[in-house]
């Protein structure tokens, strides 16, 4: 992080709430202290994120000071672009992908943050913690600079611009061990609660407000339920759990094995298509 | 695993050891048919590090393109990218994660494949230990070799080779002692001393996790038994004296001045005295800060914040070191260099580069040889190719702190950037260096620049005249000469054709001698603009990279880049000089527009388009633009 502000001209931080945000805000407050993080902070907002979260965003921004960006597709609104209609594929990529795209256009970033890393999926695997995108946003997989040592080449042109993954070599469990360890705080739909829900092709979805459009006969039931990753609510599949603190959390993400991404529904789709998401512009 | 049940039963107490785990970072090397992925792959698997979705899409994935029958292909789980997949074959680094009850481990994937010793180099470069495969069928093979030699140039100090197959080759004793002898000749060979040979089949497990009961014979630790015990380089690096480059100055108010950085060698605590690099200027550590508390004391791999003592000047790319024990301070260099770019590099040539966390440019002086990583024969070279090997000496404008690598990788690794494209084009080990006032010294000059041009009344520059043979850049720059003699201006032209009759004769029209062509004209265009005179300078120069060297040789605004610009059919229709049927004849080869590249300037000073352009017109836009920006009256 502080080799991204020394050498970028203007590069922010992407704030999805998530708890990888979580940490990714607790090490900037760590790596610039008694400075405050030199950067905004930027949430691409679908309008369809759990009201927990929305509610987290505010406190944060609130007890940090931070210089909170929210953007959203107005576009992709205007269009009636709705997890619902649109499908999950249509929806993410154009308020997500295509939103962040607008974001960072219209901010002129050169450096963006984000919290991905290496161990949730196969193509993450191979990029850089410095990767480059053209002005249009592209990844290109076959032409990215060799990492050597902790030797960081951030030039670019104009135009260009750097996405950069400070938790590259993290792991989920590490992530979960160091919220632990340094109480950082997370959106509590992370902790089981009892919470409405139906049930979907074998997912649980939560009712999180009116928008919610059941289908005919479907009645939401309360159930002791968490999330393993966090998103829009009507694509976010809930697990059936009792785990109401870190450890218990952590002990019960050590034994099921199923892998943190599979309660998105995006990674359905096809075999490799992170891989195309990305090359398209996804972070 | 034992894991599970300490999990199950007290996961805070796991939750404890997992924190004070040691982080062991490692690499494979190997071909794509020695096994690799599917040695990783098995890893994960044994580790029980797959979940279960990622076993179904194993599953899957095997039956659709495996290449095991009705066994799961461990390999799939490796190759990421959908290209990659299809032809069967890792093309880059990645990096895979697991854990034991020991240690947690990082692993970087790194290709076999010939062409990819780059990608080898990236992945070596963050490693603590390698682990190198071989087929028990071929045994110590050419790229074995290569693959040794690489680790043990990135100053890897532990190498596990994996004999691998050895179900192949019925477990035979004899079959492995005899790679083992022939191993350890080479290794001698090369300097290598901690290598251990491990007997193993990853197909089946043998040797993998658990001592295999195939080969009673072998009384060896596993692969895994091996990696949980080597040393962790990071925890050898905290005896090494203490280095700090400075990252970022962290000024949030007048009263705080911290200097932030990782700590790359050795500790720091305050009241520890310390030099400042390159400056050498000494003062005392007064706070190691942490977050929100300051810390007793920070080693190395620590990202900490220091402040000093003293008011002293300090700004990123500086090293902060222990005052008993400091790191050496150079402008020129000697270093081993990997070229990663398809573009050679050059004698001559200029990039930019990196160490630590400071960026200067540094000129490519001699090549002193290049390395044949299969042989390990010294060959002599003038410019080196994407995937090789070199010891090259290198000078930087401004000095340096450094270490040789072989003391600490982290302020003795270096990259080299291109200027122009910003990609890495090469990685660098630097060896020994030396200081510029020690070898050859600066005469201090009383008549400087300024006096010797306000004698001649007149601000001194060069005009630069780029553009394919024939195109008519000395005739242009002949009329802009008598144009500047008739004002009384003191004037030089240097023309390419006649530098290469002198100064120059030694050289021939290969890239890298056009390179060090440009080079000389660069330097003899100063020469002449320190004796006060104006130069107009007229070369084909093709290449952008070039030019940019030698505008880096003025100062700004003193160095004016002219692209004479003539399509190369018309440059060939006008031949003046008969260059071009010369070349067609195939008396010349190369000639930059008929088959050699010319690179033309993206933005230079003047354009001039020949096809519209006379001489006389010409030279008189050239006019035009030197006056518009003051440089003639």
């Amino acid at each position: 992080m502080r080799e991204v502000v020394a050498e970028a001209e203007n590069p922010v931080m992407l704030y999805s709430i998530g708890k990888d945000s979580s940490v990714m805000l607790h090490l900037a407050r760590k790596a610039f202290w008694p400075a405050p993080p030199p950067f905004p902070f930027l949430h691409v907002d679908t309008t369809w994120k759990f009201q927990d979260m929305y509610r987290f965003r505010a406190r944060m921004a609130e007890e940090h000071g931070l210089n909170l960006l929210v953007h959203v597709n107005e576009e992709g609104l205007a269009r009636g672009i709705n997890p619902f209609d649109s499908g999950s594929v249509v929806h993410t990529d154009v308020m997500k992908t295509e939103g962040l795209k607008q974001a960072l256009d219209k901010y002129g970033f050169d450096a963006a943050f984000g919290g991905a890393r290496r161990d949730e999926e196969r193509s993450r695997a191979k990029e850089r913690i410095f990767s480059f995108r053209t002005a249009q946003h592209r990844w290109d997989p076959k032409n990215q600079r060799p990492e050597l040592w902790r030797l960081y080449n951030a030039r670019h042109r104009r135009g260009e611009s750097i996405r950069v993954f400070p938790l590259s070599n993290w792991t989920e469990l590490d992530v979960w061990l160091y919220i632990h360890r340094e109480g950082i705080p997370i959106v509590p739909l992370y902790f089981a609660a009892e919470r409405p829900v139906v049930e979907r092709d074998g997912t649980l979805i939560m009712v999180d407000d009116e928008r919610m459009r059941l289908e005919p006969g479907e009645e939401p039931m309360r159930r002791k339920v968490r999330f393993r990753t966090l998103g829009c609510y009507p694509l976010s599949g809930a697990v059936e759990s009792e785990a109401d603190t870190l450890p218990k959390i952590i002990q019960e993400m050590l034994l099921a094995k199923t892998s943190e991404r599979q309660g998105r529904v995006i990674d359905y789709d096809e075999a490799a298509s992170m891989e195309k998401k990305k090359v398209e512009g996804y972070f | 695993m034992a894991q599970t049940d300490l999990i199950s039963e007290d996961i805070l107490a796991y939750l404890d050891a997992h924190e004070h785990k040691s982080l062991l970072r490692f690499i494979t090397c190997g071909s794509v048919d020695d096994g690799k992925s599917t040695l990783i792959g098995r890893l994960l698997y044994e580790a029980q590090m797959l979940f279960e979705d990622q076993l179904t899409a194993l599953e899957a994935d095997s039956r659709r393109v495996g290449t095991q029958g009705e066994e799961l292909d461990f390999a799939l789980l490796l190759d990421g990218l959908a290209a990659e997949r299809e032809q069967g074959i890792t093309i880059d680094v990645a990096y895979r994660f697991f854990s034991t009850d020991r240690r947690k481990y990082i692993v970087a994937d790194t290709p076999g494949h010939e062409q990819y010793t780059r990608n080898m180099v990236t992945g070596a470069s963050t490693a603590d230990c390698a682990v190198i495969l071989l087929d028990a069928r071929k045994g110590v093979l050419t790229q074995t070799r290569r693959h040794s030699y690489l680790v043990h140039l990135l100053g890897i100090r532990h190498v596990a080779v994996a004999c691998n197959k050895m179900d192949l080759v019925e477990f035979s004793e004899g079959r492995f002692r005899e790679i083992e002898r022939e191993y350890a000749e080479f290794a001698a060979q090369l300097g290598l001393e901690g290598f251990t040979l491990i007997p193993l089949s990853a197909l089946r497990g043998d040797n993998v996790i658990e001592r295999s009961e195939a080969m009673p014979w072998y009384d060896g630790p596993s692969l895994m038994g091996y990696l949980e015990a080597v040393e962790v380089d990071q925890e050898r690096m905290q005896d090494a004296p203490f280095r700090l480059p400075v990252q970022w100055v962290n000024r949030p108010s007048s009263d705080f001045r911290g200097f932030a950085g990782t700590v790359a060698g050795g500790s720091v605590a305050p009241g520890d005295r310390v030099l400042v690099l390159p400056n050498r200027r000494e003062t005392t550590v007064e706070r190691v800060v942490g977050f929100e508390t300051d810390l007793e004391r920070a080693v190395a791999g620590q990202a900490v914040t220091l402040t000093l003592a003293d008011e002293i000047d300090v700004s990123r790319g500086d090293v902060v070191v222990a005052a008993d024990a400091p790191a050496r301070v150079a402008e020129q260099f000697e270093a081993t260099v990997v070229w990663m770019a398809e573009e050679p590099l050059l004698r001559g040539r200029t990039y930019l580069m990196r160490c630590g966390t400071k960026t200067v440019p540094a000129t490519v002086a001699p090549i002193h040889y290049k390395l044949d990583v299969d042989t390990l024969e010294r060959i002599a070279a003038n410019q080196l190719d994407l995937n090789e090997i070199g010891v090259v000496q290198l000078e930087t404008g401004s000095p340096l702190a450094f270490d040789p690598y072989v003391e600490n990788r982290d302020t003795g690794g270096f990259i080299l950037i291109d200027r122009i494209t910003n990609h890495t084009v090469g990685a660098g080990l630097l060896r020994s260096g030396a200081r510029r006032d020690e070898s050859v010294p600066w005469q201090e000059l009383e008549i400087d620049r300024e006096a010797r041009a306000a004698l001649l009344g007149q601000r001194p520059f060069v005009v630069w005249f780029t553009g394919l043979p024939g195109a008519g850049k000395s005739s242009v720059a002949n009329a802009l000469e008598k144009r500047l003699h008739a004002l009384g201006r003191h004037t030089v032209l240097i023309d390419g054709d006649n530098l290469r009759h002198g100064l120059s004769k030694d050289l021939s029209f290969s890239d890298a001698d056009r390179a060090e062509n440009n080079r000389r004209a660069g330097e003899v265009a100063k020469l002449m603009t320190d004796a006060g005179l104006i130069v107009l300078a007229a070369f084909v120069s093709p290449f952008r990279a070039d030019r940019e060297t030698a505008r880096s040789l003025f100062p700004e605004g003193e160095f004016v880049e002219v692209h004479v610009d003539l399509p190369a059919e018309l440059a060939a229709q006008r031949d003046r000089k008969g260059l071009y049927a010369r070349a067609e004849s195939g008396a010349i080869g190369d000639l930059t527009g008929a088959g050699g590249a010319y690179e033309p300037p993206e933005a230079p000073d003047v354009h001039l388009d020949m096809a519209t352009f006379d001489v006389a017109a010409a030279a008189e836009e050239v006019f035009r633009v030197l006056q518009e920006r003051g440089l003639v009256e």
